[in-house]
C-alpha cells in the first residue's frame, strides 16, 4: 500500500509541474516531450465563481505556474478534459492546443496587459503575409491577386481604419487576446485570423491561403509528406485550436449558448 | 463547409479515434450530441448564432482531424527521436567507411 502511494506520488511529480506539488518551481516543457499517462479518469466540476476545473483521477489540474487550472464555461473545459481524455499511454503535450492555450492565458508568463497585445496585434498588420506581394513568377502574382485581394477587400469593407480596428480588439477578453495572437503568429497574418474569427473563413482555407506560395511551390516541385503535409497538419491543428479558443473564451458566445437553451 | 450532420459524425467518428470503444461515455460525446440537437435547423431562417455554432464545429472537426493526421506524421517521421550515423547515412545511400583494422586500431 505504501508503496504504491510512493509509486503514485513519484508518478505526479513527473508531469514537468502539470499537476503541481505546490512549491514546485514552474517547468515548462519542450515542444516534444512526454510523460508517462498517470491519470484513468478525467472529469470536470464547477468552483468557486462559476469556473469550471479539470480533475484527473481525483487531483486537480494545476498549471506549470502552479496556479489551478480553470476556465470560464463549460464548452472549453470539454474540449480540454478530452485532449486530456485522449492521451493513451504518454502524454503528448506538444498535440493539447487548447489546454496550452488555457496554461498561457492563466500563468501568463510574458507578463503583458491588453492594451500591450492589441498594438501588438496592430503592428503585426502592417507586416501582414496578404500585404506582400511577389514580382514573379506570372503564375504566383496571379495566385496571390486572386487569392488574396478578396479577402483584403472584405477586411477593408468591415473595419475600414485602424482605430475601429483597434475599437474592435478592445471588446475582446484576456483570453480571447490570447488566443487571437496565437493564431495571428501561427498564419503570420491578421487579416488572415480576423476573416476566420468573424467565420468568413474555414480553418482550411486560412491555412491554405497563409501558405500559399509553399502550396505554389508544391505544385511544381512536388509534395514531400515529412515536410509538407506535417506541417499543413500541425498549422491547422494550431490554428483551429486558436480559432476555438478564441470563440469558447469570448462574451458573445456565452450569451449564445443561453439564447440556444431557451 | 460541410452540412451539420456530417460534421457531427465526422467529430463523433475522431473522437471514438481518439478515446476507443469507450467514448460514448465521454464527456465530449454528449455535450456534442446535445448541442447538434439544440442547433437543428427548424427553418430557412437566417441565424446568426447558428452559423457560429457551425462554423464553430466545423472548426472541432478541423482540430480533431489535423491532430489525428500530424500525431501519425510525427510517430511516423519524427517519433523515435535522432537516427544514428549509419541509418542517416544510409537514408540518402551512402554507406560509412569500415576502418582497416576494426574499431581501435589507430592507437
Amino acid at each position: 500500500m505504501l508503496r504504491s502511494l510512493v509509486r503514485l506520488q513519484s508518478h505526479v511529480r513527473k508531469p514537468l509541474g502539470k499537476v503541481c506539488q505546490g512549491s514546485q518551481a514552474p517547468l515548462y516543457s519542450t515542444a516534444a516531450s512526454e510523460r508517462r499517462k498517470f491519470y484513468q479518469d478525467v472529469s470536470i466540476s464547477q468552483g468557486e465563481g462559476g469556473v469550471f476545473e479539470i480533475n484527473l483521477d481525483r487531483r486537480k489540474l494545476k498549471t506549470p505556474g502552479g496556479k489551478l487550472f480553470t476556465v470560464p464555461n463549460e464548452a472549453l473545459a470539454i474540449a480540454v478534459a478530452t485532449e486530456w481524455d485522449a492521451q493513451r499511454d504518454t502524454l503528448k503535450f506538444y498535440s493539447m492546443h487548447l489546454t496550452t492555450l488555457c496554461n498561457t492565458a492563466l500563468d501568463n508568463p510574458t507578463e503583458r496587459n491588453k492594451d500591450q497585445m492589441i498594438s501588438a496585434a496592430l503592428k503585426f498588420l502592417e507586416t501582414d503575409t496578404v500585404c506582400y506581394r511577389v514580382d514573379e513568377p506570372h503564375a504566383l502574382v496571379e495566385l496571390q491577386r486572386n487569392e488574396w485581394d478578396p479577402v483584403l477587400h472584405w477586411i477593408e469593407n468591415r473595419y475600414n481604419t485602424k482605430d475601429t480596428f483597434r475599437q474592435h480588439l478592445k471588446s475582446y477578453n484576456f483570453w480571447s487576446l490570447t488566443g487571437l495572437e496565437f493564431v495571428i503568429t501561427q498564419l503570420k497574418s491578421v487579416v488572415l485570423s480576423l476573416a476566420m474569427i468573424d467565420t468568413h473563413l474555414s480553418v482550411e482555407q486560412a491555412v491554405l491561403l497563409s501558405r500559399l506560395e509553399e502550396e505554389y511551390q508544391i505544385q511544381s516541385w512536388g509534395n514531400v509528406e515529412w515536410a509538407h503535409d506535417y506541417d499543413t497538419y500541425e498549422l491547422r491543428a494550431r490554428t483551429a485550436a486558436g480559432v476555438l479558443f478564441v470563440h469558447l473564451s469570448s462574451e458573445s458566445s456565452t450569451v449564445k449558448r443561453k439564447l440556444m437553451q431557451d | 463547409m460541410s452540412p451539420p450532420l456530417r460534421v457531427c459524425r465526422g467529430i463523433l467518428k475522431e473522437l471514438r479515434a481518439s478515446m476507443g470503444q469507450s467514448y460514448r461515455q465521454s464527456l465530449a460525446y454528449n455535450y456534442v450530441l446535445d448541442q447538434f440537437r439544440k442547433n437543428k435547423v427548424t427553418g430557412d431562417r437566417y441565424c446568426r448564432a447558428q452559423q457560429e455554432a457551425h462554423h464553430d464545429s466545423h472548426t472541432y472537426l478541423c482540430l480533431l482531424t489535423a491532430t489525428r493526421h500530424h500525431l501519425a506524421l510525427h510517430q511516423l517521421y519524427h517519433g523515435k527521436g535522432e537516427r544514428s550515423i549509419e541509418q542517416a547515412a544510409d537514408m540518402v545511400g551512402l554507406r560509412l567507411p569500415t576502418q582497416p583494422g576494426g574499431k581501435g586500431w589507430e592507437k
